[in-house]
């Protein structure tokens, strides 16, 4: 009897670990198709390179792209921090943008599953402010002959993005 | 970075050889220069040498009592997003928070002559922040702006000790609020970038000088120093202009006259 009690209860055990695996793995999937579906990403097929290439070296991508801009000042290729930013974020019913690093948005939603932390944010905003170039700045400098209409296009329309990618 | 450096330094050799070899369009090349920067698109090649940004600065022009150029850039780079931590002493709060341009009078006590002047990173051709920086954070860009890499920045602040102009800033409290062009957070040290989100931009100018414009008076002209005929190095033609402690040897980028 007492053999029996034994793998009665052992087999219990194994049943509820099974589910738990499974829910886990259920959950592991929802994080990986995790992209906010009122961000502009929701919008575009593709990331700036393909989406499994993206989960596993996003950061290796960024990190390249921080010595670029900081020594080389190139800040507009596609593989910029404020590029992830703009196009990742989410925004709430009245329009307004929410952090990415926020709790259940972009960033935050795999790094707290995978338990890595991320100190990006302590630095970067969190949601597209104050970019290097907007229509006031393109107004007040209108007489240097920048090429307005292109970057006025650049921060709204992906299409503009995909062009800017090379 | 070596290798960049002596890539740089063949770059510079071949534009001073063309410039010196046609001798009578020197001009042309100087010329040629600025327009193509003047109208360019956000820049794909990494900077060069061939710059080097500077400013002149009247004193003259400079009003007592205007401050345009400070709450300019407080706001150009986030400044002004700063808040005091609670509970925090006021006056302590208004000698730690970051400051990149301060407005300084000057009295001689002789003649009693007062002369204003903004001051701020003077961008230094052998700036004795990078010479003391222990992790390379402090640098010089090759086109003459002094900044700091904050991924590298273990806020020491030697430099901030190094500086002889007091332009550096220590960011001592978690930051809230923050622009896309002007990344700020707690532990790093920060100064004056001459506005460095717009010149990557292709728009060769400052939001201090921008501001003094407005204002009318018209005290900073921003250009580059290496243009024989670019709008600085015309102004610092005219005027007899110093840097402030020439005696140091640091060649300064930001050159100031009425001193």
């Amino acid at each position: 009897m007492a053999i029996k009690a034994i793998t009665k209860s052992g087999l219990l055990v194994l049943a509820a670990a099974g589910a738990f695996l499974a829910s886990a793995g259920a959950r592991a999937e929802q994080v990986g198709d995790f992209v906010l579906p009122s961000s502009k990403a929701a919008k575009v097929e593709n990331c700036v390179e393909p989406t499994e290439y993206m989960r596993r070296n996003h950061f290796e991508v960024i990190r390249h792209q921080r010595d670029t801009t900081v020594y080389g000042g190139i800040r507009s290729t596609k593989h910029s921090l404020a590029g992830c930013v703009d196009c990742h974020v989410g925004y709430d019913e009245s329009g307004q943008p929410l952090s990415v690093s926020d709790e259940g948005q972009f960033c935050s939603a795999c790094h707290d599953y995978a338990a890595v932390t991320m100190n990006c944010f302590d630095c970067h905003a969190t949601v597209p402010e104050g970019e290097s170039w907007n229509h006031e700045t393109a107004a007040l400098h209108g007489h240097l002959g920048i090429d307005l209409a292109a970057r006025a296009a650049g921060p709204d329309a992906p299409a503009h993005r995909e062009g800017s990618q090379q | 970075m070596k290798p960049d450096k002596e890539k740089i330094d063949n770059g510079r050799r071949s534009f001073i050889g063309a410039a010196a070899g046609v001798s009578a369009a020197v001009v042309a090349p100087g010329v040629v220069l600025h327009t193509v920067d003047a109208t360019a698109a956000p820049r794909t090649e990494p900077v060069t040498d061939l710059h080097r940004w500077g400013m002149l600065i009247d004193t003259s022009k400079c009003a007592d009592g205007c401050s345009a150029c400070v709450s300019a850039c407080d706001r150009e780079n986030g400044l002004n997003l700063q808040s005091k931590p609670l509970g925090d002493d006021p006056l302590k709060w208004d000698n730690q928070r970051a400051v990149w341009i301060r407005k300084v009078k000057l009295q001689d006590n002789t003649t009693g002559r007062i002369t204003n002047l903004p001051l701020m990173c003077q961008h230094c051709e052998n700036p004795p922040c990078v010479d003391v920086c222990p992790t390379g954070a402090s640098f010089k860009r090759a086109d003459g702006l002094v900044l700091v890499d904050r991924h590298t920045c273990i806020g020491c602040r030697y430099c901030m000790m190094a500086c002889p102009y007091k332009a550096r800033s220590f960011i001592h409290e978690k930051v809230d609020q923050k622009l896309t062009r002007a990344p700020r957070g707690k532990g790093c040290v920060e100064s004056c970038t001459l506005c460095v989100h717009r010149l990557d931009e292709g728009d060769i100018s400052t939001a201090c000088a921008d501001a003094c414009n407005a204002e009318g008076h018209q005290a900073i002209v921003f250009g580059d120093l290496n243009d024989p005929d670019g709008p600085l190095r015309q102004a610092l033609r005219q005027v007899p202009s110093r840097q402030i402690r020439q005696d140091l040897g640091l060649n300064t980028g930001v050159r100031y006259s009425g001193i």
